[in-house]
């Protein structure tokens, strides 16, 4: 509402508003960071990610910055080595996921009673599913192959967010410009993407930040329980519990993943929490 | 003796020192009602509360005095005002069904402020209390009624009931915001009498807060007309209605809807001002016919008029009064054997309720059927139904001889074509994510495959038609007032080349000079498309100023169905002589 200036869209005044608060920026730069170090990390390793550098748990020194692991590779190594895969793998599967629950979301929420009751009734069936006892289910059974952890993963986040999903499309089912498509005659598909779809952004974008963490989560622990990547792969979750036994003697094989891991979590989180808020303020605004 | 005055009031947002409302002055005697009147973003509702010692959270009150009943208010501690608040001076809210608490009942709520204020009397005498201010305010005072939740009660008892919480104390002041603004005409002619009869009796000093000029003639013995947060002019009544001065007021009068149909109504172009962006020098200038250069580069100083009429304009020695435009001139429209839109024995239902009761309406092509009702008479349901939106009904919709589907889905392109339907609320119709050129240019694609430069020509065109400018194709609706989404509405139902608008309570949610314009640019549409329409409203006096003929509706049946001049002239009806009566006026 301040000066009318050149016209922006609403969403880009949503992301504006989101980056103007002291923790999205914080967030954003820890997520930069952390995604930086993933990306680009295994080009400033000093050695292979699976050579033998030194005596297994072999302490800090100055050729090795953070040790030597439970085998005797370089921690530091394998730790700019090992983000790709799980930042890589949480983020397929998040897109994989959000994006099956958007459109299971938005289809339920403009179908007919009966049909978006059906619909909603089997999503509580697999909401009942734990996800991480789902997805140790179908690897222990199909086997570990990359894609399998991150399309179920995906999976097990679809129903959650098309419950999500569902309930912020119902509550805009029932505006007027909805009926107003309706009553000229609009097409279903159309009224989902040009009506429905661009007035969900907000809680959609929120799911999006919140499933990224639980992916991440989830990847991490299903390569901690030895199901996810194969040694001798580098990858954080991984790390954490080949070297957990030697947690006394050289806590850095696992403190450097978990660190991470929580900063990466942390970061999406705050960038997420800044968007909602921003988006409750712009809500406000436009219902005055 | 004045028991409310307040002296060069500025409240201002705290960041930036922006004001809402600026040396605000005003004296008001015991058992004298003040009218306080102004547009949205006028800032009398800030006022309103200054009087109880409250501002809005980021607002504060920077200068000037403000005394109830010899308190000084500006700067009174938080013990102070609390016992000011509810006992000297009272406050009636706008919406009693957020006001009131569902979980408590209406005794325990009257009984609360008493309790409060006059903690050393017995509670027998309180109780007794209790049951005569609801007397006072004509409700039941049983131990029932009583023991009754506010959700037991209609919407006129709940403002009665919020009436006798603010009056059981035996306050000196109340202030009461709009509180009429969501009842019945009949229920609000009933409440403005017992707020009437209160302070008269009682000796109260009432500030009453309205955008209803009618409403405030009713019932004011002063008047005072807010702009862009300055008074701008202030007098008694008669002098404010009969005599005033300062352009505003007498535009905003004559954008009144005259029952008596006397003057078409007149708009006023533009819409207030936002605090932020209020203009240098008189703030209405930008709007103003009479407005000459001094206008836009000094703020007026108050003038006085009379010992009570005090103005605020440059020109108020040689400005004239506005000449009364021509009387309405409506020549009826003959029933042709083919009517556009029939209504045929139609019955409409919510589940197992039903709503619309044998209802028969035929509209002529290029003539607008005003429908009448109060919330809750079905009039809404009637035109859904013709819209396609509602499908659960009995009988039949006939478009030119040929029964349309239920359902918009169920009906013809060219059908869904030839009937729009404009909906109440500008804010909810309009898609807040695309922007207004992408809204209309949809409806010229639908319709008639048109796309790119012949669509972009043709969206001007449009927004030409309903006076808006061609900037507004990139913007969004959140950038738009309300007057302007709800010409966006009428623009994208003009962009199917409509046979007929159903057009539901279009202006209900607009100021009255915004309504006045919009109904202006419907007037004009008639005669250059000779479009017909259905305008459903709840405001009688309105319809004098559109329509052809008028339907009346009442719990779901017509009950009186004429020309014109018949409905208002000579009425069958009991209950549209009854709305006749009650619709507030200026006498």
């Amino acid at each position: 509402m301040e000066k009318k200036m050149k016209p922006k869209s609403q969403f880009r005044t949503l992301v504006a508003l989101t980056f103007k608060q002291g923790y999205a920026r914080l967030g954003g730069a820890i997520v930069l960071g952390i995604l930086f170090l993933a990306i680009f990390g295994p080009f400033f390793a000093p050695y292979t990610f699976d050579e033998f550098v030194d005596v297994p748990n072999a302490p800090r020194s100055d050729t090795l910055m953070l040790g030597a692991d439970y085998f005797g590779r370089d921690v530091y190594s394998r730790f700019l080595s090992g983000g790709r895969s799980i930042i890589g793998l949480s983020f397929i599967s998040t897109v994989l996921g959000v994006g099956l629950g958007l459109l299971i979301g938005l289809f339920a929420a403009s179908a007919k009673k009966r049909t978006d009751g059906l619909i909603m009734r089997a999503n509580d069936i697999l909401l009942a599913f734990p996800q991480i006892v789902f997805v140790l289910l179908v690897v222990s059974g199909f086997g570990t192959s990359v894609f399998l952890i991150a399309v179920t993963v995906g999976f097990t986040h679809a129903p959650r967010t098309a419950r999500i999903i569902r309930a912020a499309a119902a509550e805009v089912m029932e505006r007027d410009f909805i009926k107003a498509a309706i009553a000229v005659g609009e097409k279903r598909q159309r009224i989902i993407i040009s009506e429905l779809l661009p007035n969900v952004t907000s809680p959609l974008l929120v799911e999006f930040g919140l499933r990224m963490t639980y992916s991440i989560g989830l990847v991490a622990a299903v390569s901690f329980l030895g199901l996810g990547l194969q040694p001798p792969a580098a990858d954080w979750g991984l790390m954490i519990n080949e070297n957990r036994g030697s947690l006394t003697v050289q806590p850095w094989g696992v403190l450097a993943p978990i660190a991470a891991i929580a900063l990466f979590t942390i970061g999406v989180n705050f960038i997420t929490d800044s968007f909602a808020k921003a988006a409750i303020g712009i809500d406000r605004k436009g219902k005055e | 003796m004045s028991v409310v005055k307040l002296s060069n009031v500025d409240i201002a947002i705290t960041r930036g020192g922006i004001k809402i409302v600026e040396k605000i002055s005003f004296e008001i005697q015991s058992g004298q009602i003040l009218g306080l009147v102004g547009e949205s973003g006028s800032g009398k509702t800030t006022v309103s509360m200054a009087l109880l010692g409250h501002t809005r959270k980021g607002a504060v009150i920077e200068s000037g005095s403000i005394t109830i009943d010899g308190h000084e208010i500006v700067g009174a501690d938080d013990k102070m005002l609390r016992s000011l608040r509810g006992g000297t001076i009272a406050y009636v809210p706008q919406d009693p069904g957020t006001a009131l608490n569902p979980g408590l009942r209406i005794g325990r709520q009257i009984l609360e402020s008493l309790e409060k204020h006059q903690p050393d009397v017995d509670h027998e005498v309180h109780m007794a209390r209790v049951r005569e201010v609801l007397t006072e305010v004509a409700l039941p005072s049983d131990t029932d009624f009583l023991r009754r939740y506010p959700h037991q009660l209609s919407g006129g008892q709940q403002q009665r009931v919020a009436i006798a919480i603010a009056f059981a104390c035996r306050p000196k002041v109340i202030v009461c915001d709009e509180p009429t603004t969501g009842l019945d005409v009949t229920t609000q002619s009933k409440v403005l009498a017992t707020i009437r009869a209160l302070c008269r009796e009682h000796g109260v000093a009432a500030l009453y807060v309205s955008h209803d000029l009618a409403v405030v003639s009713e019932l004011a013995d002063d008047v005072a007309v807010m702009y862009a947060g300055r008074i701008v002019e202030s007098g008694n009544r008669d002098e404010i209605f009969f005599n005033s001065i300062h352009p505003y007021t007498r535009r905003l009068i004559r954008a009144l809807p005259d029952i008596a149909g006397r003057n078409q109504i007149l708009g006023i172009s533009g819409y207030a001002p936002m605090p932020w962006d209020r203009p240098s020098g008189c703030a209405f200038a930008p709007r103003c016919a009479d407005a000459q250069s001094i206008c836009s580069q000094s703020v007026p100083e108050l003038t006085k008029i009379s010992a009570s009429h005090n103005v605020n304009c440059h020109r108020h020695k040689d400005s004239t009064k506005i000449v009364a435009t021509a009387r309405i001139e409506r020549e009826s429209i003959s029933a042709s054997a083919q009517p556009l839109l029939g209504i045929n024995n139609l019955d409409g239902f919510y589940g197992s309720r039903q709503v619309l009761f044998d209802t028969n309406i035929h509209i002529q092509p290029g003539e607008c059927v005003a429908l009448v009702g109060e919330s809750g008479s079905g009039k809404t349901t009637l035109s859904r139904c013709i819209g396609g939106l509602h499908d659960d009904y009995k009988g039949e919709i006939s478009y030119f001889g040929n029964t349309l589907g239920k359902h918009a889905l169920e009906r013809k392109k060219e059908e869904r074509r030839d009937i729009q339907y404009i909906f109440q609320s500008p804010y909810a119709s309009i898609n807040p994510r695309r922007p207004i050129g992408s809204t209309i240019t949809r409806q010229l694609e639908l319709f008639f495959g048109m796309k790119g430069s012949a669509a972009d020509a043709r969206v001007k065109e449009l927004l030409d038609l309903v006076s808006l400018p061609h900037a507004i194709i990139t913007s969004f609706p959140d950038q738009l007032s309300g007057g302007e989404r709800q010409r966006v509405a009428i623009a994208r139902a003009l962009a199917a080349e409509p046979k007929l608008l159903v057009c539901d309570e279009i202006t209900s949610a607009l100021d009255v000079s915004v309504q006045a314009s919009v109904i202006e640019t419907l007037k004009n549409l008639q005669s250059s498309t000779s479009v017909a329409m259905l305008f459903v409203t709840h405001n009688l006096a309105l319809t004098r100023s559109i329509a052809n003929r008028v339907a009346v509706m009442r719990k779901g049946t017509i009950v009186e169905y004429g020309g014109l001049d018949e409905v208002f002239n000579s009425p069958k009806a009991e209950y549209t002589n009854r709305l006749l009566q009650h619709t507030p006026t200026l006498k």
